[in-house]
């Protein structure tokens, strides 16, 4: 009974109830684990063991970061700001930054470490990813101390102000429920053309 | 663009029989037409043999119907985005090639031999696979629509992009070979707790996304080929994720990592981007799903009526990311009145459907709209309804109702109305 009970609750969970290993596959070492496994959570699981500081932070953005951010983030032409946009989220024209925006600072370790500098990616160092992220914290206002060091044991401690303006999903009860009308028949009783796309030119053509 | 037409409400379209069609069929020509008097060359002259062309390719006089993208949208075409023809295309299945692509840090061109897929974090087993393992694993066969999170993004704020491929061209709907991604993390074994999975790439960008188990050990597939064909290297060859029905940053290109755990990660692509923001600052987040939506893809501003009154044939696509989509209406009038189309085609959940409205133009204005309703009752909201929620702002999920204005030429213009 009681082991009918786990079979089926494992099938419901979609395990298949003979769920018989093919075997496949080899067990993956440590290393190549550890080579490959570099995402930050949140609660800091993932962080490696360093630290660096806004100051040494700031020279290195400047080499390898600021062509295309700017010197504190500014974003340089179209490429983007990662700095500023305090306060503008109601704005008509909001800047979503890791200051104005972001919920997580773990977002901005785990990002740069995988992805960043553009073309250049894994290849930050774990401290110079330390630093940088301290000189973010410093050109965001969020520390205002230049010497400020940021390290695995600290990390934690750091929140960003608008974690708590998200939320889940709520489609389901804000939208869907509004949204089952399918009128047939003289649905309204005139029809203006409010605005036109033509005139703007922003459309490629076929011949471009 | 001197004089705007005025919407003026001459000239809709009843929808009853016009007068204009019926008589074609007893029209003659004024001469003999050439293309059936003048002996053409492919009557005469042997063409091209067998292994011409080891992989064929369309005719070159369809040389137009191509992937495009809009150079002012994007800084660099590394990260960018670019858009499938689907006014050039019809039935559901989008070819391999015109499949829409975009990468953040351009095409991952990787080598097959070495490539590895890793299963780590809260499993029994961590374990690493080559491709060959995984060609032992059962697999499946499924149609689904992708749909770029970002598809009409552009229009949050009114017409501005003035084609159906750059308003709605962020779609694709192919039939994929693939894992079903349960088998794979059976042999993992998962461990008590386990209920979230984080999905890698192997490119520059090494996208990451937070997945939720239920929905992994549901529907979705390691995918490997793509209308039975590998993957194209711009949509994840050798290996892709495939997310029935959610947004499609979720569906991981050149897929390399998957890490199981107990909660999400807030990966960039969770929180800087793919987060809608409210009009009054805050933001959802974790919208995956795919709400209903459909668009007239013919006639359009890229494809307008060339042939004059008389019958015609207006199409165009719908699809739900929470299921199939069993009908469509049509409006000739701006939304006075509907006409259900003709659905043809497969229905199957999270894929393309085609619809049709056979009719007679009778030559005037017509300001056209579809408007679908899904499996689950929702019908699709039109784009007022839409920002009088979430305002213009939230960059994401753009599903409302789309117009195009079409005139007495045949012109077709992308236009909003009251
Ligand atoms: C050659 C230009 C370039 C350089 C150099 C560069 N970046 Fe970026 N950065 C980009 C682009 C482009 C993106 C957006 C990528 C995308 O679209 O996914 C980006 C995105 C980011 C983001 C996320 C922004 C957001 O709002 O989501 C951060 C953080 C970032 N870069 C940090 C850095 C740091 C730190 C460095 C230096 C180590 C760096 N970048 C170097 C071009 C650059």
């Amino acid at each position: 009974m009681s082991r009918f009970l786990s079979v089926l609750i494992l099938s419901l969970l979609g395990f298949s109830a003979h769920a018989q290993q093919l075997g496949l596959g080899r067990v993956a070492l440590p290393e190549e684990v550890a080579a490959w496994n570099t995402d930050i959570r949140p609660d800091g699981q993932g962080l490696p063991v360093g630290s660096g500081n806004a100051l040494d932070g700031e020279e290195i953005f400047a080499e390898k970061c600021a062509a295309c951010h700017g010197d504190f983030g500014e974003g340089v032409d179209r490429w983007p700001a990662l700095a500023g946009g305090d306060g503008s989220l109601t704005d008509e024209r909001p800047l979503k930054t890791l200051g104005s925006y972001w919920p997580y600072l773990s977002t901005a370790w785990d990002y740069i470490y995988r992805a960043m500098p553009y073309g250049d990616a894994a290849s930050l160092e774990v401290d110079e990813t330390y630093a940088i992220v301290a000189y973010l914290l410093f050109v965001n206002d969020i520390v205002s101390d230049e010497e400020f060091t940021l390290s695995n044991v600290n990390f934690s401690e750091i929140t960003l102000q608008n974690e708590p303006n998200f939320r889940l999903d709520d489609r389901a009860t804000v939208e869907y429920p509004a949204f089952t009308e399918a009128c047939m028949t003289d649905c309204k009783a005139s029809v203006e053309i409010t605005v036109y796309a033509t005139g703007k030119d922003v459309t490629p053509t076929e011949d471009d | 663009m001197a004089d705007k037409p005025k919407t003026g409400r001459r000239a809709f379209l009843k929808g009853g029989l016009a007068a204009a069609g019926g008589l074609a069929a007893s029209k003659a020509a004024a001469a003999p037409d050439t293309a059936i008097t003048k002996v053409q060359p492919w009557r005469k002259e042997l063409g091209p043999g067998v292994d011409e062309s080891g992989y064929g390719l369309p005719s070159p006089f369809e040389s137009k119907v191509q992937r495009r993208n809009v150079p002012w949208l994007t800084v660099d075409t590394k990260t960018s985005i670019n858009f499938t023809p689907i006014h050039h295309l019809d039935g559901t299945i989008t070819p391999n090639g015109l499949c829409f692509e975009r990468h953040h840090s351009g095409v991952a061109e990787i080598d097959p031999a070495q490539h590895r897929l890793m299963v780590n974090g809260m499993v029994e087993r961590e374990l690493v696979f080559t491709l060959e393992d995984l060609m032992r694993f059962p697999r499946e066969n499924h149609v689904y629509f992708m749909e770029c999170t970002a598809n009409s993004g552009m229009e949050w704020r009114g017409p501005q992009l003035n084609g159906v491929q750059f308003t709605h061209g962020m779609i694709h709907n192919v039939q994929y070979t693939g894992i079903p991604l349960r088998l794979i993390l059976e042999e993992a074994g998962l461990k008590p707790g386990a209920s979230w999975l984080l999905a890698e790439g192997a490119d520059a960008a090494a996208m990451t996304r937070s997945i939720p188990l239920d929905k992994i050990l549901d529907d979705c597939l390691v995918a490997f080929r793509q209308n039975g064909e590998a993957l194209r290297p711009e949509n994840g060859y050798p290996l892709r994720l495939v997310v029935p029905g959610w947004e499609g940053n979720m569906w991981i290109k050149w897929l390399r990592r998957l890490e199981i755990g107990d909660k999400p990660w807030h990966a960039r692509e969770e929180s800087s981007k793919y987060t809608d923001l409210m009009p009054d600052g805050t933001a959802r987040r974790f919208t995956w799903a795919m709400d209903a939506k459909s668009v007239i893809t013919n006639p359009s501003p890229q494809a307008p009526i060339t042939h004059g009154p008389g019958p015609m044939i207006l199409t165009g696509l719908a699809w739900s990311g929470r299921g199939t989509i069993p009908r469509v209406d049509i409006t000739l009038d701006g939304g006075k009145n509907w006409h259900k189309a003709r659905m043809d085609g497969p229905s199957t959940p999270f894929a393309l459907h085609r619809f049709y409205y056979d009719f007679n133009w009778d030559g005037g204005e017509m300001l056209l709209q579809s408007r679908a309703t899904d499996s689950t009752g929702y019908v699709q909201p039109t784009k007022d309804a839409l920002r009088t929620i979430r305002g213009v702002n939230s960059v994401y999920h753009n599903n409302g109702i789309q117009t195009w204005f079409v005139n007495e030429l045949g012109e077709a213009e992308n236009v909003e109305i009251s």
